[in-house]
């Protein structure tokens, strides 16, 4: 199936051999049951699962907010006040789905930046990472429409705010808006359209996350060590892996619930804590917050959005300029795998990039502030500041900093880095492949 | 930790394994099973709906052989006040004969469709009724309309009497008395 | 006062929740008060309720509506608890659109019926929500209530009223003092009183499902700590060959 070698599905009863014989869904199963998965993975790697379950929650609490919800400029609102005051449990549905998008973006930011630390955007991973920077993109259209929904006052100023920047593109700029607003003013259209997108996006997303994870299977995982599983025999294998179940069914599950935990504390104790009170107020068209604040997910992109104040080059103008950022922002990570020369895959053995990835950590910070900032005394000047890191870092510093780094040593296979950490029995061993279930 | 060697603990290790991975399981099938619960029920019926299953309607302005028509659960339901002639002419009748003999009378336990078992409460001049026609579900015309002086259906021409019993036309049923009750003389409560 | 594990998470995971931590309304004073249903096992105070429910009734009925709070909510066991009777009595008081009508009919409120909006002049805000739509709901309202200096400025043809807890000058008067409400149940009939009943009852408004939420939440805490923590072992155990091989 994919590039490691993993022990061929043999089915053995005559009805596993019909299925399998018509449909390969048990050799499917089984190989995702039993995936070669490099022994030596740490706590970063938990989030892909949690994503999983997180899409999983979002669409199902979703559907089921849509049986309650009401689509229009005066139902919407009101609608979303009877599931919270009337509808069975519908207050902790929909809590759940509030706040189940701010736990969704907790987890693939920390993805993210797991497979920025780690390189796991390097050769052969290039699709596999490419389709991410998709889903990120996806997820990031889906929550700005299902934030639209309650028709709150940050909901319209939102959706009117954020649709607007299209108008700024050159020539068609004006029509587009119109078009997308289905309208001259934001309004039933407008709201009818987003809730039809955002019912359709997660399943959109569901599918590139399949693709994803298909990617993923063909290529394997990377590792903290940035090392590849030794993929010459299945021995080797055996060596360097074990299989997801039961091992990591079991770790992902820990952190998963740690993280449900977490979750659970937001639903139940601090629903509105990542709110904004504005969205409890109606849809006014004609009065304005006075402070206009994305979710805080949004906030690192929208500071690069306010960031540009000039115009650029002389003839882009500043409200363009500040869209092609914003997109840009979001655009330079599908060119990351080309823009790394260095030769080592994992940051853990790259003692100049370190430094240079916990900047663009801290970066990414400072730009949530500041987008959560008005835009006054010296916000702006931040914002442009980490904007210029943000742009420097990926298409400078990494491709710089590769050329002049000088690696530190790695360990020889996967094997050795893992008998290096549980240095129990002695350490030249092959025992943990031999006490690995046969298949 | 480095006991396993020992054969004894190992077997001992091997059944507080099953026991931790029996509890795990269970725990587990618990939070799936009550997760899923809200998702269930969150399509029964809502307080706002719940809230309007039952209504009050006040009855003190009806005269006798006045009629009103009320609202509930979507549908029309009437209520009469009879005359003491048209209690007298019900009476007269034998509704053994006729063609629905089932009082269809959730509050009383009658078995024939008589007057005493088409009532609400049989001590009392009035008389409820779902105006929903038995036949195709239209709503029968009132104040005495049809053959029959009670209610008529302008649809396939079902004709109901003063007590609401199916006389004449296609309907197979009489119309249903709804649950009702009253609270006091002027207050009747329906559901 | 606030739930110290609420704070101490929501302080880690996300030290930017800057959207919750904006000052109130355009950098007012907030005074501090102590309600009973703050922190995790917090729960309304049902005389508390009540009493706010009769502040709302006879003074900000006047001119704020509560159009997503129903009269037979104000039974609910976990809020007033007022029994079915006195709701009935309550709905009937008002005067609500009668949908069978003409436009424009009224008839007299039922139980199932939702709190009118008054006609007033000035558009005030619907009460049904406002404890969750400023930020620090309750102890705004109840420093609004108890912030009014007194000093006032013409606007164009109406007067202004300047409120310490709204930081500024704004349209509404003073709207209750001392002794304009008269209790049944002996609480004292002072200011800080009515303005610490009408938080408490405007946060229930707007969150009627709060203690069953918070309920709720007690339970699923507990189990997703003990769930954990048998997921922890097993993941123990199961690793356990991999990592110390016989």
């Amino acid at each position: 199936m994919g590039t490691i070698p993993q022990e061929h599905y043999e089915p053995k009863s005559d009805s596993a051999k019909w299925i399998e014989s018509r449909l390969p869904v048990l050799g499917l199963i089984d190989h995702l049951r039993n995936f070669p998965t490099p022994k030596n993975l740490n706590y970063a790697y938990v989030f892909g699962g949690i994503l999983v379950l997180f899409l999983v929650i979002q669409i199902v609490t979703g559907i089921v907010l849509a049986m309650h919800y009401q689509v229009g400029e005066y139902a919407a609102f009101a609608s979303v006040e009877h599931i919270m005051r009337d509808v069975n449990y519908g207050w902790l549905l929909r809590y759940a789905h509030a706040n189940g998008a701010s736990f969704f973006f907790i987890a693939v930011y920390a993805h993210i930046f797991r497979g920025l630390y780690y390189g796991s955007y390097k050769a052969p991973r290039e699709i596999l990472w490419i389709i991410g920077v998709l889903i990120f993109v996806a997820m990031m259209a889906t929550a700005f429409m299902g934030y639209v929904l309650p028709w709150g006052q940050m909901s319209f100023w939102g959706a009117k705010v954020i649709t607007s920047l299209f108008g700024a593109i050159p020539l068609v700029g004006e029509s587009l808006q119109t078009w997308l607003w289905g309208g001259p003013f934001v309004g039933d259209a407008t709201l009818n359209r987003m809730f039809s997108l955002h019912y359709l996006l997660p399943f959109v997303i569901a599918g590139l996350t399949v693709l994803h994870i298909w990617a993923l299977h063909h290529v394997g995982n990377t590792n903290p060590t940035g090392v590849e599983v030794r993929k010459e025999s299945l021995e080797t294998v055996k060596k360097d892996t074990v299989p997801f179940t039961p091992f990591y069914v079991t770790k992902d599950l820990f952190a998963i619930l740690v993280f449900l935990t977490i979750y659970a504390v937001f639903v139940y104790f601090a629903p509105n804590y990542l709110g904004h009170p504005d969205n409890y107020v109606e849809a006014n068209s004609l009065v304005t917050p006075s402070h206009i604040v994305p979710e805080w997910y949004f906030l690192p992109f929208y500071a690069i959005l306010r960031a540009i104040t000039f115009d650029l080059f002389w003839i882009i103008p500043a409200k363009l300029g500040g869209v092609i950022a914003m997109f840009g922002a979001i655009a330079v990570l599908a060119f990351i795998p080309w823009l790394d020369t260095s030769n080592v895959r994992s940051t853990r053995f790259r003692p100049i990039y370190r430094w240079w990835f916990l900047v663009l950590v801290i970066d990414f910070f400072v730009l949530m502030w500041a987008g959560a900032q008005p835009a006054e005394g010296i916000v702006p000047m931040v914002s442009l500041i980490g904007t210029i890191y943000w742009f420097a870092h990926f298409l400078i510093v990494l491709p710089v900093v590769g050329l002049i780094e000088k690696p530190l040593d790695r360990p020889e296979s996967i094997e050795a880095d893992f008998a290096a950490k549980h240095p129990h029995e002695p350490a030249s061993g092959t025992p943990a492949a031999a006490t690995q279930p046969a298949e | 930790m480095a006991n396993a060697h020992d054969s004894k603990n190992h077997v001992a290790d091997e059944d507080r394994r099953d026991v931790l991975f029996l509890a795990t399981g269970a725990v587990g099938a618990i939070g799936v099973a009550s997760a899923v619960w809200p998702l269930v029920d969150q399509m029964n019926p809502s307080a706002s709906v719940l809230a309007q299953s039952s209504i009050e309607v006040d009855i003190s302005s009806l005269e006798p052989g006045q009629e009103m028509k009320v609202s509930f659960l979507r549908a029309p339901v009437f209520i009469r006040r009879m005359t003491e002639e048209d209690i007298a002419a019900v009476n007269e009748e034998d509704a053994s004969g006729m063609p629905d003999p089932d009082p269809r009378n959730p509050n009383t336990d009658g078995a024939v469709a008589d007057l005493r078992d088409r009532l609400v409460d049989p001590d009392r001049d009035i008389i409820v009724l779902s105006g929903v026609c038995t036949h195709l579900g239209c709503i029968p015309l009132g104040d005495g309309a049809g053959e029959f002086g009670g209610w008529f259906c302008p649809c396939h021409g079902s004709h109901y009497d003063k007590a609401g019993r199916i006389r004449k036309g296609p309907a197979p049923e009489n119309l249903p008395v709804p649950v009702a009750a009253f609270i006091d003389d002027d207050t009747l409560k329906l559901g | 006062m606030k739930n110290a594990i609420i704070s101490a998470i929501t302080a880690l995971s996300i030290g930017f929740g800057a959207s919750a931590a904006v000052a109130a309304g355009g950098g007012g004073k907030l005074l501090d008060h102590d309600f009973k249903f703050e922190g995790a096992f917090g729960t309304f105070d049902q005389g508390a309720l009540q009493r706010g429910f009769q502040v709302y009734r006879e003074v900000c009925a006047a001119c704020h509506g509560m159009k997503f709070v129903s009269f037979r909510t104000l039974s609910d066991k976990n809020g007033p608890g007022l029994s079915t009777e006195a709701v009935k009595a309550i709905a009937a008081e008002y005067e609500v659109a009668d949908e069978e009508g003409e436009p424009g009919d009224t008839r007299p409120g039922k139980p199932f019926d939702y709190f009118p909006t008054p006609l007033a002049e000035g558009n005030p805000p619907d009460f049904s929500l406002l404890a969750k739509a400023r930020a620090n709901g309750p102890h705004y309202i109840y420093s609004t209530l108890l912030g009014y200096t007194g000093e006032e400025k013409e606007s164009g043809d109406s007067l202004l009223y300047e409120n310490t807890a709204y930081g500024g000058y704004f349209s509404m008067a003073q709207p209750i003092d001392e002794g304009y409400v008269t209790y049944t149940d002996g609480s004292p009939e002072t200011l800080e009183q009515y303005a610490a009943d009408i938080s408490e009852f405007l946060m229930w408004a707007a969150e009627p499902k709060m203690v069953e939420r918070k309920q709720a939440g007690v339970w699923s805490f507990m189990f997703l700590i003990l769930f954990s923590v048998l997921v922890w072992f097993t993941n123990k155990k199961v690793w356990h060959s991999v990592k110390h091989p016989d």
